[in-house]
């Protein structure tokens, strides 16, 4: 039996009943299209979170206080109230650690902000100057934080985007007009622009002030709340953590690395922790989405166990005229094949609207990658084979003379 | 052409065995119109099966154009079939929503006939059965039963087989019909050369064939020639 003929007949038959072949393939189209879409919903979200973690910087180092720990005991504080890190440690390190481009000590803490008749809550970010450079961050409008104003503990502020929209409204140039922060008065000398990314803690929703007036006037201390270091390249990473780690240490008068009282980790180790959270959240979105496929399937098996008990005479006749066992079966096996052919095909259609619509709404960007449709593909000419195995092979083996007088 | 000798067919059901052929022999030589004839559970039914490449003989020999069929593979009485009988069975057999044309070029897919060919020999072989060509493109489920026998019948002469066995072809038509499809049978026995063996249990169908073949409990009762033969006369 010639190929063109098989998809003749193929054709014949499924079109003989419309309404059925359809609410079949329905089954597949739902579940095709649940893969690519969860699929896509999954990675969007991973490639959101990494690019709002390469957001952050690059060939990054952070060093935040950690769990202060006597020795033999197992309570340890929370890693907020810690206070480990000072300004101090920050200078040895710039000083000492040749492998650090730059380093940024900083402080963050939430606090009351006023501007002409508008109130927000906003983290307040006390930096220096190199904090742009080490933390992408660019200028909008005016300049950020010199080393000057940290020297002299100046009361000025650069703000967020989104800091700036929420006390000035859209659009405005909020430089050269004043806030209060914590009832102190502050100068706004500069906007930062926008760095999108809502995923790790928003980047725009800041107002950055110099380290030494967060301390003076704010939090009445000298302690930091994370030293960030930028590596020259991404390929000493791994020797500057180690440098810093020893450097401090040593500066705390610790000898026992496990009980250092600060936590060091780099960009890298947080993009890859969050990789494999991601992947595991795709993956359980398209396993969820694979069990509807599943149900698809069977329902592409009872139609084509059904589908042969009907055409059994039909089969009986086709074996009498000199169709050999090997002939029904394929034809039977295309059938289910191409069930779940074209009901993958519009799936993958499917699940590329919603995809598309689900990034309309703006919720989350999503990402169709070729693997996942080549991969539905795959899945869904699997399953006709796997579920149209059984009824061919059933149509195959009937004896032409039982199928013949089959009522 | 076709020699079957000390046939035998047992069917085993359980532990009851039941001998449907007790021992048959005869030959039918190309160009005969013979009618197989019997009453239910004579065991013509089974004998046509056997006659078809349907089924094997449980013992005994039967050859076909000199070949010895009676211990083949399934695939290779397939291709037995296919290339060498035509059937028209009681109960017309037609795929359903198909045109007239498609149902008679099914046998031409399997045999691996090219595309160009199949129209045409479609279309002889429904002149040969004396269809109305305005009718080839309708579908079989439009038809009456007289023109559905005559698809079922061009249907067994497109391959151009050496042998026709019809199973009861008139049993769901009415007389006068039947008539005209007998009559069929005898224009393309006599015009053609064709070999036909006709099963049937009636009387009045068998003698419309050239030599009757009785059949009674797996056993033949009589073999002869057909005294008083009907013939119908076709315009």
């Amino acid at each position: 039996m010639k190929t063109i003929d098989i998809l003749h007949e193929t054709y014949a038959a499924l079109a003989s009943n419309k309404v059925r072949s359809g609410l079949t393939m329905l089954g597949i189209i739902i579940g095709i299209s649940s893969v690519i879409a969860m699929v896509s919903i999954g990675q969007g979200a991973q490639a959101s979170i990494q690019s709002s973690i390469q957001s952050i910087g690059s060939n990054l180092i952070l060093i935040m206080p950690g769990q202060q720990r006597a020795p033999g005991a197992q309570v340890s504080a929370a890693r907020g109230s810690a206070r480990s890190l000072t300004l101090a440690d920050s200078e040895a390190i710039t000083k000492d650690i040749t492998l650090a481009k730059a380093v940024a000590p900083e402080t963050s803490s939430r606090y009351q902000v006023t501007s002409k008749g508008k109130n927000s809550n906003t983290s307040i970010v006390g930096t220096v100057a190199a904090y742009p450079s080490v933390r992408n961050v660019e200028m909008d409008m005016g300049t950020f934080i010199s080393e000057q104003n940290v020297k002299s503990l100046s009361k000025v502020a650069v703000l967020g985007a989104t800091a700036s929209e929420d006390l000035f409204g859209l659009d405005a140039n909020p430089v050269g007009q004043t806030i209060r922060i914590n009832s102190v008065v502050f100068k706004i000398i500069g906007v930062t622009k926008a760095k999108g990314g809502s995923g790790f803690g928003s980047q725009d929703d800041m107002i950055f002030i110099p380290i030494t007036s967060a301390q003076r006037f704010l939090a009445g201390d000298d302690y930091v709340s994370t030293i960030s270091v930028q590596a020259k390249d991404s390929e000493s990473m791994a020797e500057a953590q180690q440098q810093i780690t020893d450097l401090l240490l040593k500066n705390h008068h610790i000898t026992d690395p496990t009980l250092a009282d600060f936590s060091i980790m780099n960009q890298a180790d947080i993009l890859a922790t969050a990789s494999s959270i991601t992947g595991v959240f795709t993956i359980l979105l398209a396993a969820i989405a694979g069990i509807s496929l599943v149900v698809g399937g069977i329902g592409i098996m009872n139609m084509m166990l059904t589908t042969v008990t009907e055409r059994t005479r039909e089969i009986g006749l086709r074996k009498a005229i000199g169709a050999k066992r090997a002939d029904i079966n394929i034809q039977f096996l295309i059938e289910a094949v191409m069930l779940t052919f074209v009901g993958g095909v519009i799936g993958v259609l499917l699940g590329w609207g919603i995809s598309i619509g689900i990034s309309a709404t703006g919720l989350i960007q999503t990402q169709i990658t070729l693997s996942s449709v080549l991969l539905a593909f795959g899945v869904s000419a699997g399953i006709g084979i796997i579920f149209g195995y059984y009824p061919a092979r059933r149509a195959a083996m009937l004896n032409p003379i039982d199928a013949l007088r089959y009522e | 052409m076709i020699e079957i000798k000390d046939v035998t067919k047992t069917y085993q059901t359980g532990d009851i065995a039941f001998q449907a052929l007790k021992g048959v022999t005869f030959t039918i030589k190309e160009g005969e119109f013979v009618a197989i004839m019997g009453p239910s559970g004579s065991g013509k039914s089974t004998l046509m099966h056997i006659l078809g490449a349907l089924d094997t003989p449980t013992s005994g020999k039967y050859y076909l154009n000199n070949q010895d069929v009676s211990k083949l593979s399934e695939d290779h009485l397939a291709d037995i079939r296919r290339d060498q009988i035509g059937f028209v069975f009681q109960s017309f057999n037609l795929l359903p929503r198909a045109t007239v044309l498609r149902n008679v070029m099914v046998p031409l897919i399997y045999a691996e006939v090219k595309e160009e060919e199949r129209m045409t020999r479609a279309k002889e072989a429904l002149k040969a059965a004396g269809f109305d060509e305005s009718h080839f493109l309708h579908l079989s489920n439009q038809l009456s039963g007289g023109q559905i026998q005559r698809v079922a019948i061009a249907r067994a002469l497109v391959n151009n087989p050496k042998l026709i066995l019809a199973d009861e072809p008139t049993g769901n038509l009415d007389t006068k019909t039947g008539e005209i499809v007998l009559g069929t049978f005898q224009r393309l026995n006599e015009e053609l050369g064709r070999t036909i063996i006709l099963i049937t249990h009636e009387h009045d169908v068998a003698e419309h064939a050239k030599r009757i073949i009785h059949i009674r409990d797996g056993l033949i009762l009589s073999d002869s020639k057909t005294h008083n033969r009907r013939v119908i006369k076709h315009s």
